[in-house]
């Protein structure tokens, strides 16, 4: 494909809505037994990652799709999704970027994703994902060096299998739930991080996903280890190009703190969201849920802008005494947009804290809705929680829903929670214009001011691309 | 600078102003007095382009442009600023991040060049000290959590980086004390040029102490019912409005 075949291929309603015509190596739609070997096979998995994943599928048989989320779509049909897709030209996978099909990088570049100088000069390491298999990975020496290790999880199997065999699905087990379960039978690569004792890891470490064949799903499968006292920023994000059909995504991210360690993850989620008449878009049901041992810290940011239907709830299970868990969420939603997310925050250590800040926007006819859970169990001496859960409301079609779970089982826990609903208002806007500003420059400066205790918990220049990308989902809220 | 032939404007379907001539030269201070409902702040909105008011008869002309066919932002960029009355809070927006936005679109308008961050800090600064507010409040959201008489002034700090040619300062004076007054007055007479004009809107009198208007109007049933100098402004303090009713 030529340069002016890419630069024709790209569409103004949404910037990343291209495809490159790279000729995959894909698996027909479907799913069963064979589909799984077939998986595990083609990545040469040891025997016992096989018998894990049949396992999976296994009571993925035996598991209901959730019904209880506050979202409603057609039944996803899961014998016509192929599981597994490789660009063709990765197969024997490269060993520098110079040896990378050239038109994929044309792809990264396209979407501003740095992985030559750029990711040098901003001092990001990428693990950049093209559907299932990992591409490239940018900076192993030096993260080398610092004893830190990222690279792709199917790389983590066989160079590093008993980290992968202790840690995999300690966190969020196999049969967790019905898309975790899914997600264990197929997934087909992501990214594994282990921090050594008391490492501070010395650069950000960044992933992009992108989803690229048409009918795929994408089953990424994350494992952050931070070992004792160690320290670690992750960066993900993400962009697919324009489908009409929905594609399914159902991840699954484990993170384990250990005692003192600190885990800072953050999201970015610009999927294609579908059209103005929620045609097409994906549906991203995933599952995030971190480990915090005694003393340590896991900290969630994101920012959800993107995807059809949004399943998530980044949970942190704070089982060591004295550990630490906090939730910081933007999520907007636009035209026919669904979001039904939120967080979980199980207190089971003494004095644990945990701090969840929830910014919903509602735009269009759209429908936001967080659900958190705030649990203390018997033995959470101490314990404390604070929530803050506002929602903005843009127009008079969508919806702001919010779905506060408590329960305290131990007498000496405190917990709050503060919710708001408000609405961007005529006179702020009338306001804005009367000073000169344009009606979408001043919803979208609103909405930043509303979530500006979140953007402040990302990485700069993430925050840079959340308040852009606000404004690009934004478009058209107005008028 | 601003022309005003017969103006009619409803709100909600209710007639406020029935016929409303007025004419301000550059450089010129008008004073528009009345009684409550007569009209005094819908005028304001009208020029301004507030939506819901709606102009079912008549002209309004600034810098000989048509100012009812254009966006409320339009006018802004055109040169017309209002003062608001009660102005709106507007949470997590910093002053400084909405002002340097405001002067940016005005500017552009302008066809003029961008403020560095610098020169604009330094303009920011400023104004800040003209009009008596701390510099904290250049980082405070937009007028949360301000008192009465701070919101005022953070208007006139507005006015004043934006450097208007038209403007309109709806009962800037309510609410303040005598202190804060003053300097309101200041700032005002500080940015009076011979291309730049007022129209204040007021209950009272006690403004004009501080900026001599050249004209006085008075506003009743939603037509200017008497114009004259500031010796008008004296004679309604003594006497009210009801004589001019009858007039009217």
């Amino acid at each position: 494909m030529s340069q002016e075949h890419i630069e024709h291929a790209i569409r103004k309603e949404y910037a990343a809505g291209f495809t490159t015509d790279i000729e995959s190596d894909t698996l027909p739609p479907g799913l069963n037994e064979d589909t799984i070997r077939f998986i595990s096979g083609r990545k040469n998995e040891p025997e016992w990652l096989l018998e894990w994943r049949l396992q999976a599928y296994r009571d993925w048989l035996q598991m209901a799709e959730p019904a209880w989320a506050h979202v409603n779509y057609p039944p996803v049909k899961f014998n016509e999704i192929s599981y597994f897709s490789s660009p063709k030209a990765m197969k024997d996978r490269p060993q520098s970027l110079d040896e990378v099909d050239p038109q994929l990088i044309e792809t990264y570049n396209k979407l501003g994703i740095p992985l030559h100088e750029q990711a040098a000069l901003a001092g990001v390491a990428v693990d950049a994902v093209f559907d299932s298999v990992s591409v490239t990975t940018t900076f192993r020496e030096k993260l080398w060096e610092a004893g830190v290790i990222f690279c792709s999880i199917s790389e983590a199997v066989h160079d590093y299998p008993e980290l992968i065999k202790k840690y995999l699905g300690s966190v969020v087990p196999r049969k967790d739930n019905f898309y975790a379960a899914l997600n264990s039978a197929v997934f087909s690569d992501g990214s594994f991080v282990y921090i050594p004792k008391g490492v501070r890891c010395p650069m950000e470490l960044s992933t992009y996903f992108r989803i690229n064949e048409a009918n795929t799903g994408q089953f990424e499968r994350t494992l952050i280890v931070a070992d004792e006292g160690s320290h670690v920023s992750y960066l993900e994000g993400c962009t697919a190009p324009m489908r009409d059909e929905n594609q399914l995504h159902a991840a699954v991210v484990e993170l384990v703190a250990l005692d003192g360690a600190e885990i800072k993850y953050s999201t970015v989620q610009n999927w294609y969201p579908g059209d103005a008449e929620g045609k097409g878009g994906i549906y991203n049901f995933v599952t995030k849920r971190g480990v915090a041992h005694r003393d340590s810290k896991i900290s969630w940011t994101q920012v959800e802008t993107g995807s059809a239907i949004t399943w998530k709830y980044p949970s942190c299970i704070l089982r060591g005494d004295n550990s630490v868990g906090e939730f910081y969420s933007v999520a907007l939603t636009n035209n026919a947009q669904q979001a039904d997310t939120g967080t979980k925050m199980i207190h089971l250590g003494k004095n644990t804290r945990s701090t969840i800040i929830s910014k919903g926007i509602s735009a269009g006819k759209s429908s936001n809705a967080y659900r958190g859970l705030v649990r203390m169990s018997p033995r959470a001496e101490g314990a404390r929680n604070y929530t803050q859960c506002d929602s903005l409301l843009i127009g008079d079609r969508c919806a702001a829903h919010t779905f506060p779970y408590i329960e305290s089982r131990n007498p000496s826990a405190v917990i709050e929670h503060e919710a708001t609903t408000s609405k961007v208002s005529d006179d702020q806007l009338y306001l804005c214009q009367q000073r000169g500003l344009d009606a979408e420059k001043a919803v979208s400066m609103i909405v930043n001011g509303f979530c500006k205790e979140v953007f402040r918990e990302l990485p700069m220049e993430f925050a840079m691309e959340a308040g852009k990308l606000l404004e690009v989902s934004l478009e058209g809220s107005v008028g | 600078m601003l022309k005003i032939d017969n103006l009619h404007a409803s709100v909600e379907n209710k007639a406020i102003l029935k016929g409303l001539d007025l004419a301000v030269g550059a450089g010129e201070v008008h004073a528009i007095m009345g009684p409550n409902g007569s009209g005094k702040s819908t005028l304001g909105h009208v020029l301004a382009g507030r939506p819901g008011y709606t102009v079912t008869a008549g002209s309004a002309q600034l810098l000989g442009q048509d100012l009812l066919t254009l966006d409320t932002e339009e006018r802004a960029h055109l040169g017309l600023f209002l003062a608001y009355q009660y102005p709106v809070e507007i949470p997590g927006v910093s002053n400084m991040e909405f002002l340097k936005a405001s002067v940016d679109a005005v500017r552009e308008h302008r066809n003029e060049p961008a403020l560095d961050s610098v020169s604009f800090m330094k303009q920011a600064r400023e104004a800040c000290k003209a009009v008596n507010l701390d510099q904290a409040f250049l980082k405070r959201g937009v007028n949360e959590g301000f008192s009465g008489g701070e919101k005022k002034r953070n208007e006139l700090m507005q006015m004043m980086l934006l450097a208007p040619k038209l403007c309109i300062m709806d009962e800037t004076d309510s609410g303040l004390d005598i202190d804060a007054l003053q300097v309101v007055a200041d700032g005002i007479n500080a940015m009076r040029s011979p291309d730049r004009s007022f129209i204040l809107v007021t209950h009272y009198q006690r403004l004009l102490n501080f900026i001599k208007p050249d004209r006085v109007h008075v506003l009743s049933g939603g037509r200017i019912v008497k114009s004259g100098d500031h010796s008008l402004a004296l004679e309604l303090e003594e006497r009210g409005y009801a004589w001019l009713e009858d007039v009217a």
